[in-house]
């Protein structure tokens, strides 16, 4: 075995290279340090010095040799598939969203700032308002008396870098955040009335239309009864640590909460509540609809063109693959959107080619049929590909022994060559499914979930993943618990249905060999 | 190999419709399915008006507008979106594939305890794609921008670690099935010509499993163009975008109509960099492909 055998940096190249990138190591393993130096961020610090040690151990010793070969994608498969893992997992325990992102004490702030009423003298700025990615609203202000910019959230002011501002100094972009326009402004000023940024234990900054002020608070929390009381309208908001929000007397939560762990609430409302658990099992339905039906469309296509191209002395077989690659070769994003815009109605190629008046965007089932059509013609060639390959790579004494029996067309087709490639190719065709199941661009890009009903969450041609990505990033309020709890499902249904298979395969291919 | 079945008199026509004939009917027909799309995106991209109303599937004029818009409106970083996607899928795909191959020839050569269950786990963990992970991507992502500016949200640096982090996977398992296939014969004649582990990877057993480097490779960084879901969270910047979130934008409801020539014209260019990538690599993807399709 080669890993007895006795170890040595074999060459003095060798050996310079693993000094060169141990080196290469160390280096980054300071510059990474400083940060988690400045900021006291002493668990980080200790986890970088952990991974650096285990890093420079497996290098420098010589008895386990796979070792430095599995410890780059170890480190990489840790960090980001498996702690995304089990955060997604955690979070799904959680009501953390919008209305939830922060922690009580943080809460408790941007309630009392929302409270704040205008002091004479206090700092007043000029407002606009950016999204971050996710979704979160700050306010980016001018402070109109030094012209200095400020972004603020619920968490609290900070100073915000590289900000392009107008002639009046209102800020018109930066950096990380899309920045509203005026009009915009306007329109959703209603979004704003209860954002307010902390500043001390009792003052905040507030919005006034176009323009924020910092003032003091007429809201203060009492440890006592863990409650916040507005002196000025005399509401009484009472923490309540089980769904995380103030609520006043009569069960009105304040707009501002904090997370909280809510154990498998998240889960439970798929199962129990039935405004979520009809449509999720419509989605589900159709999701399954459309992970098989790509699957067979593809291979039904692709192998029967693989079988009509599988013979050797026939002329253009060369030419024919060369150009069916090309629909695989082509960047799949880019062709679902051209393929979103020849399903168009009144322009769309799909209904001049055939005559049609089909409004595909319009009902269920159409849509349904255009984003399979879609998929359909995207996923073809590579069924043929490896269709084609499997063919090939048959034992042709089985097919000659099966010809000899006087087995023919499609007698031998079913009873010979189609088992043989289902044995070479269902681990493909497993994986094409679990891969159409979360086929997040097909329907993003193709229908984007449409149609949906008035009022509806959910589109007619939504997929799990798609429903998912909307409740957490869709443009309305953010639930990460709700959408993680999907993902665990997805995660769920996806692994339990792929080794159901792979068992089904594994006893078809004891029977074959 | 001719089989003697009594057809006495057949028309030889009628013998190369039935034995070869049908063939070209069937290729033909799927091609007219397969190059519908594709001639209609030249159409449009050649089309002088730039509107979807206005394309057909034949092009009706010329004109090289829509290109020369790609690069002039200012609206339309389009070269900027071109070298982000490079800059981003080229060295994702290239260290990943180096990553995964390592992994790879340690799962074929070496025999260690937890070698089955973590192979069994790679499998299992692919199930789970970093794009369901978002949220906790996003969370993630947001505390390493905190200390490390440079690979926060909103930076290529950030989207290429995510795309890193799924190197071990099916590529790995392909490439190992692949591993597998070179006899340990020639490890054992290396190793007593006085090759260490390091010159039997890297000299050897590299070069002779090209084809499946350059079949991973190639799906790595097709992977990587192709994605919207990671691309779109992490970069919103207009001139940061890739292609695909970049492209995307030209053909939202907002876009006036005539940006569909310039989208057209767009994803033509886009398409002639993996179309030369695969067209190059042919050989190499029949044969890779089918590879990891036998065996598993």
């Amino acid at each position: 075995m080669l890993d007895q055998r006795p170890q040595g940096s074999a060459t003095a190249a060798g050996l310079i290279i693993k000094i060169g990138v141990l080196a290469v190591v160390a280096a980054l393993a300071v510059w990474a340090a400083m940060p988690l130096i400045a900021a006291e961020a002493w668990w980080g610090l200790a986890l970088e010095a952990a991974v650096v040690a285990v890093v420079f151990y497996v290098y420098l010793q010589r008895r386990a040799i796979q070792l430095k070969y599995l410890v780059p994608g170890t480190l990489l498969l840790i960090a980001f598939q498996i702690l995304p893992v089990v955060l997604t997992i955690g979070t799904s325990f959680s009501n953390y969203g919008d209305g939830h992102r922060v922690d009580k004490e943080q809460a408790t702030e941007a309630i009392i700032a929302a409270g704040v009423q205008q002091t004479p003298g206090g700092a007043t700025y000029l407002l606009a308002v950016g999204e971050s990615a996710a979704g979160e609203l700050t306010l980016l202000l001018t402070d109109e008396a030094d012209g200095s910019t400020w972004a603020g959230t619920e968490e609290g002011l900070t100073e915000l870098d590289g900000a392009t501002v107008d002639a009046t100094g209102r800020v018109t972009a930066a950096p990380d955040y899309t920045v509203w326009t005026l009009a915009e402004l306007g329109e959703r000023q209603g979004e704003l009335t209860e954002l307010a940024v902390p500043t001390g234990p009792e003052s905040g900054i507030k919005v006034q239309g176009l323009s924020a002020f910092e003032g003091h608070s007429t809201r203060s929390y009492d440890e006592g009864c863990d409650c916040i009381t507005d002196t000025a309208t005399g509401t009484v908001w009472h923490a309540d640590d089980e769904t995380g929000s103030f609520l006043t007397e009569d069960g009105q939560a304040a707009l501002v909460g904090w997370r909280v762990n809510i154990g498998a609430d998240n889960y439970l409302a798929v199962l129990t509540d039935p405004d979520i658990r009809g449509p999720f099992l419509g989605i589900f339905a159709w999701n399954v609809m459309f992970a098989a039906g790509s699957v067979l469309l593809t291979f039904a296509i692709g192998l029967g063109t693989a079988m009509a191209l599988n013979k050797p002395d026939m002329r253009g077989t060369k030419v024919y693959r060369t150009i069916m690659i090309l629909p695989y070769a082509m960047p799949s994003f880019a062709m679902l959107l051209v393929w979103a815009q020849m399903f168009n109605r009144d322009f769309g190629l799909v209904n001049d080619l055939f005559n049609l008046n089909v409004n595909w965007y319009g009902g269920t089932w159409s849509a349904r049929a255009m984003v399979l059509i879609a998929n359909t013609w995207l996923g073809w060639p590579y069924m043929f590909l490896i269709s084609l390959g499997a063919l090939q790579a048959l034992p042709s004494d089985s097919l000659e022994a099966a010809r000899i029996d006087g087995a023919t067309g499609v007698t031998a087709f079913r009873k010979i060559t189609l088992p043989l490639l289902l044995i070479a190719l269902t681990p493909l065709l497993i994986s094409s499914f679990a891969f159409n199941f979360n086929n997040f661009n097909a329907i993003e890009l193709l229908s984007g979930g449409h149609p949906f009903g008035a009022g509806d969450a959910v589109g007619g041609t939504d997929l799990l993943i798609t429903y998912a990505f909307r409740q957490a990033f869709g443009s309305s309020s953010a639930d990460y618990g709700f959408a993680s709890a999907i993902s665990v499902f997805i995660f769920l249904i996806v692994a339990t249905i792929s080794a159901v298979m792979f068992r089904f395969t594994r006893n078809q291919e004891d029977v074959y060999a | 190999m001719t089989v003697p079945v009594k057809r006495p008199g057949r028309h030889p026509f009628a013998k190369w419709a039935g034995d070869t004939g049908w063939r070209h009917l069937v290729a033909l027909a799927v091609l007219a399915f397969g190059l519908v799309p594709i001639v209609y995106v030249i159409s449009a991209a050649f089309n002088p008006n730039g509107t979807l109303s206005s394309t057909s599937l034949l092009p009706t004029g010329f004109s090289l507008s829509n290109f020369e818009k790609l690069f002039t409106e200012p609206n339309v970083p389009f070269g900027q979106w071109f070298l982000n996607s490079l800059v981003i899928a080229v060295p994702a795909a290239f260290i990943s594939i180096f990553i995964s191959s390592l992994a790879a020839y340690a799962f074929s050569r070496f025999r260690f305890k937890g070698r089955r269950p973590m192979l069994l786990f790679l499998l299992l963990i692919q199930m789970f794609p970093a794009f369901l992970a978002v949220v906790a991507l996003y969370l993630i992502f947001g505390t390493i921008g905190d200390f490390y500016p440079v690979a926060g949200l909103n930076t290529k640096l950030g989207l290429m670690l995510v795309y890193m982090g799924g190197a071990l996977g099916v590529s790995t398992w392909l490439m190992k099935g692949f591993f597998d296939t070179i006899p340990k014969e020639l490890d054992e004649a290396a190793t007593i010509d006085g090759a260490g582990h390091a010159q039997i990877f890297f000299g050897m057993v590299l070069p002779l499993a090209a084809p499946i480097i350059a079949i991973s490779g190639i799906l790595a960084f097709v992977g990587t163009m192709n994605d919207f879901i990671l691309a779109s969270l992490f970069l919103t910047d207009r001139p940061e975008m890739t292609l695909a979130v970049g492209l995307k934008t030209l053909t939202a409801e907002n876009s006036p109509a005539s940006y569909f020539g310039i989208f057209a014209a767009g994803t033509l260019l886009t398409s002639v960099l993996t179309v030369a990538v695969f067209m190059s690599l042919q050989r190499y993807i029949v044969s890779g492909l089918t590879g990891g399709a036998v065996k598993g």
